[in-house]
């Protein structure tokens, strides 16, 4: 075991001993980089010398001792989707493959004010659309546990990075599910927070309503370290909660006793993997000895939930990816400029992916004269009934259990000629979105040898919940293993 | 056959806020181009928008001047088109709950009769930046700049409606712009200084033949800068429309542009080829509340308008309607007047100065009112000394060039140029006696009735006192000396 295997709070514990130095931890991730990058492809961009830098800045505030930040020498790997001043920031989209962002998101800020050390920009699908990290302009991610397989998506760079080592945290965003299912595939713990719990601001946006930034990380504990740094207010982004966060370590090391678990019937009847299944119950079965009692529940609009999603985020993505016409940063075809609109077309046909240019198309569709109301609109109303479904389910428990994915991590290019396929894998993901509830993805078992996520989701802005549930069950399965 | 003309204004006004809509950039005319910019405004990836709440009082307060009623919720929503002065490939705007709807303009309708002009409605949205060509048009360059500064300056779009007086004729067209540019101005939203892009407009125009109830095909006209591009484009559309008409055409729905250059409207898109802006509710703002104590606060800081303006300076100052109406024509105009009035006895007079003599003079330099180098007690005293007989009003003219050019204050002229009144003492007295001595031929006719050379005698004396005697005084005493003279006979 290595200094890069260590979770953060096992760091933190050595930095403070000044038995480890921060200079010692970077040079561990960065040799399991070498030793592992090649195959699993986990970053766009590695930031070696700049996290050095960093890591030397660390310890000598370290060794100065006083007020040490929270996160002070911890390496931490940021989906390139959040904007890094000065360094690039691609969305693994050829359409941005040259840009550097003139300033920092406000979660990288914030990682920065707590002495995280930025190893890197990590893959993900191209603008965060797709399941797989297959469609990244700049080559595939492979899963660690098996690289013959998908890390999940679209946060498969900076998931797969922290199940190899590659370095000890890492931020993904969420839309539909790109937190947690690659957390999932990858074996490791991946939280979506409440919408309006972390700014968006900086966050290059795929759908502005859903898209929420979170952590993925090897426990409980660094999730709740993470949530600590990167939650709350930002009078940049108007849709983040004006609301004191409460400290998410208090919520460690809590017990079950009197958690009421919700179970959605309509996640357990048809598509799930029994065995999938079987290992879900198995945990719900556990915590339920330890003091939790499990009750069912209904989620009746969960069939709507997917089209729903997928009618609101494409709409807004076609928007939202309109800024990307080669005026003013980013790709631009030097020839066959005849015009602007020929200078729009080629930037846009050749600067993005295919699945990027399906969900634009499609998005614009739904958007469009005639069909807005048919759609855009009853797609909201849609969303309404399921961000209903939970108001009513969690008045009667805390918090609900189900499968990440109804399926363990699939072969590369098993479903990439299928995007319905590809879609239904986000059947248990997107409602959170939808509701704009919080979500934790934590591993529970394996099928196959392949890891299996248990989701738990809570009520809205109560994350400590998640937290406490959370690693209530990982120190169970841990002394029951 | 007679038509009915009916027009629809679509005004964009600037907001003078400090900022701009969305960020904290200042809103600059004079900055070099993309020197007012940042991550926002010029649509950066992950950039988000935060509401200058300064600009929603500014377009809540055009509202309500403008007799509107004002929506309880903010919300906006973004119009989605491609152009290279558009950093991110929407406008933000608002579209399904403007923020003000259903108010009205009055003006001076035909016959001078009050016309209410019904206003449909009244959005905050923000402005697209600049382009800058290589050549005239953007179809001829070989490469274009974007400049943008401007792209973000908060901006109210006032639609005009077609079904509330509309309207009808080109000089009620006239009369609505201008009272709109006073009334903004007025409040102090925006500065509506047309050269800086601050004010600007479309225009729908069509015809119906009289008595019809039935609205024609309308075109809308795009690209005018000035006030008098607007009333030529619709003077030309008007007989383009009229004529097609009459030769039993139909009029196309479309958007037409007007050429400056050859003063004339051509087609520029057809109605099925209108854009599909795709609107949609952003989902980067959240929905402010507006409250109804947030708008009685606005209402109650509302700045007097132009009408009420007109009715106070009549009643309070004793001017006529037409003067009230020259003062209050630019509010500063207005300040400047009622700051003389306290050290002047007559309003009439001090409108009349301020009318003739000092508009030529700030028109020749062409310096607005704000900026007048003649401050307003000094000019107030100035008048006075006129309207009081201290001084003429040949030398109070000189003075008050004076005063344009130096800022001194009327006494220190007078004094430094040796101006001060000759009065009826002896030096008076001796100058009207030598001029009499002098011209016997004058007052010889006097005697014999004729009172045309007393004005002679006058302009005599008052070129011996350099103007500086006080020509009805001197006429006084002219006729004393001589009444013996005419009496005799």
């Amino acid at each position: 075991m290595d200094l890069c295997d260590l979770s953060a709070f096992e760091l933190r514990n050595l930095l403070g001993k000044k038995e480890v130095s921060a200079r010692e931890i970077a040079a561990s991730v960065f040799k399991r980089i070498d030793e592992k990058e090649p195959l699993i492809h986990a970053f766009i961009t590695v930031t070696r010398d700049r996290a050095l830098e960093q890591a030397d800045l660390a310890d000598k505030k370290i060794k100065e001792g006083g007020d040490i930040p929270p996160l002070t020498g911890i390496p931490v790997a940021v989906k390139d989707v959040l904007c890094t001043e000065g360094v690039r920031t691609t969305c693994a989209s050829r359409i941005l493959e040259d840009y550097v962002p003139p300033y920092n998101a406000t979660v990288v800020n914030r990682l920065l004010r707590d002495g995280a050390i930025l190893i890197g920009k990590t893959n993900m699908d191209e603008f965060a659309m797709g399941s797989s990290t297959e469609n990244s302009a700049f080559g595939l991610t492979r899963n660690p546990a098996d690289p013959d397989r998908v890390p999940g998506g679209s946060s498969g760079g900076s998931a797969a990075a922290v199940a190899a080592g590659e370095t000890v945290a890492a931020i993904g965003t969420d839309t539909g599910g790109s937190i947690r299912q690659p957390a999932s595939f990858c074996g490791i713990v991946g939280m979506k927070p409440t919408y309006g719990r972390v700014s968006r601001y900086g966050l290059i946006a795929y759908a502005s309503s859903l898209d929420q930034a979170g952590p993925l990380c090897r426990s409980v504990e660094d999730c709740a370290l993470l949530l600590n740094t990167i939650c709350g207010h930002d009078q940049k982004d108007t849709t983040s909660l004006d609301a004191p966060k409460p400290d998410y370590l208090q919520s460690l090391n809590q017990d079950l006793e009197g958690i009421r678990i919700g179970l959605p019937k309509e996640y357990f009847i048809e598509g799930i993997d029994p065995a999938i299944r079987e290992k879900i119950m198995q945990a719900v079965s556990r915590m339920e000895q330890h003091g939790a009692s499990v009750i069912e529940v209904s989620l009746p609009h969960t069939r709507y939930a997917i089209s729903t999603y997928y009618l609101i985020a494409t709409a807004e993505a076609s928007s939202n990816l309109a800024r990307y016409d080669g005026v003013k940063y980013g790709f631009r075809p030097s020839d066959s400029i005849k015009d602007i609109i020929s200078m729009y077309h080629s930037t846009r046909s050749r600067g993005f992916g295919r699945e990027v240019k399906r969900r634009i198309m499609l998005g614009t569709y739904v958007l469009s004269a005639g069909y807005y109301d048919a759609y855009y609109l009853k797609a909201q109303k849609a969303r309404t009934l399921i961000r209903d479904d939970f108001r009513e389910a969690f008045e009667q428990v805390d918090c609900l259990m189900s499968p990440v994915s109804p399926c363990v991590p699939f072969k590369l290019g098993e479903k990439a000629g299928d995007p319905l396929q590809m879609y239904l894998v986000d059947i248990y993901t997107v409602s959170a979105n939808l509701a704009g509830v919080p979500a934790v993805s934590i591993n529970c078992g394996e099928v196959e040898s392949l890891p299996v996520g248990l989701q738990i989701t809570g009520r809205p802005f109560d994350e400590a919940m998640l937290i406490r549930v959370a690693h209530a069950y990982q120190r169970i399965s841990g002394s029951d293993a | 056959m007679e038509f009915d003309t009916i027009i629809c204004f679509e005004v964009h006004a600037e907001l003078s806020t400090k900022t701009k809509l969305f960020c904290n950039c200042a809103v600059d005319y004079e900055a070099p181009p993309n020197h007012q910019i940042c991550p926002v405004c010029t649509g950066q990836p992950g950039s988000l928008p935060v509401l200058n709440e300064k600009a929603l009082e500014y377009c809540i307060r055009a509202g309500l001047a403008l007799n509107c009623s004002i929506s309880p919720h903010a919300r906006f929503a973004r119009k989605n088109y491609f152009y290279p002065d558009l950093p991110k490939g929407y406008q933000i705007s608002q579209y399904e709950e403007p923020l003000c709807e259903d108010g009205y303009l009055e003006i001076s309708g035909l016959d001078n009769r009050p016309y209410p002009v019904g206003i449909k409605r009244i959005h905050l949205e923000e402005d697209a930046g600049k382009l800058v060509h290589d050549s005239k048009s953007f179809e001829s360059a070989d490469h274009s700049f974007v400049d943008y500064n401007r792209a973000g300056i908060p901006l109210i779009e006032i639609v005009s409606d077609h079904t509330r007086n509309p309207v009808r004729s080109l000089q009620e067209a006239r009369t609505y712009l201008e009272k709109m540019r006073q009334t903004l101005r007025y409040i102090g939203v925006s500065d509506c200084i047309m050269e800086k892009g601050q004010f600007r407009c479309d225009v729908n125009i069509s015809l119906r033949p009289k008595e019809s109830l039935q609205f024609g095909n309308r075109t809308e006209i795009k690209n005018m800068a000035s006030f008098r591009f607007v009333l030529e484009a619709l003077e030309y559309e008007i007989d383009r429309q009229s004529e097609i008409l009459k030769s039993g055409g139909e009029i196309s729905q479309e958007t037409r542009l007007f050429d400056e250059a050859k003063r004339i409207t051509l087609p520029m898109r057809s109605k099925e080829d209108a854009p599909d802006y795709r609107y949609f509710p952003d989902p980067d703002l959240v929905e402010l509340e507006i409250s109804r104590s947030s708008v009685g606060q606005i209402r109650q800081a509302m700045p007097e308008l132009p009408d009420q303006r007109v009715d106070r300076l009549i009643e309070v100052y004793d001017i006529s309607k037409n003067d009230a109406a020259i003062l209050t024509k630019d509010h500063q105009v207005a300040e400047y007047f009622e700051s003389c009035v306290p050290y002047c006895h007559s309003s009439r007079k001090l409108c009349a100065w301020i009318a003739k003599d000092l508009f030529r003079l700030l028109n020749e330099k062409a310096i607005p009112m704000e900026q007048c180098p003649v401050n307003p007690p000094d000019f107030g005293r100035l008048v006075d000394l006129m309207d009081s007989g201290e001084i003429t009003e040949g030398i109070g003219r000189m003075i008050l060039e004076e005063m344009f050019e130096t800022g001194k204050s009327p006494e220190a002229i007078i004094e430094e140029k040796d101006l001060r009144p000759i009065q009826e003492g002896g030096i008076l007295e001796d100058l009207i006696e030598d001029v009499i001595a002098q011209n016997p031929d004058s007052v010889q006719k006097i005697s014999q009735g004729s009172p045309e050379p007393v004005n002679f005698l006058i302009g005599q004396v008052m070129r011996k006192t350099k103007g500086k005697a006080n020509p009805k005084k001197v006429k006084e005493i002219i006729q004393e000396k001589l009444r013996p003279a005419a009496n005799t006979l």
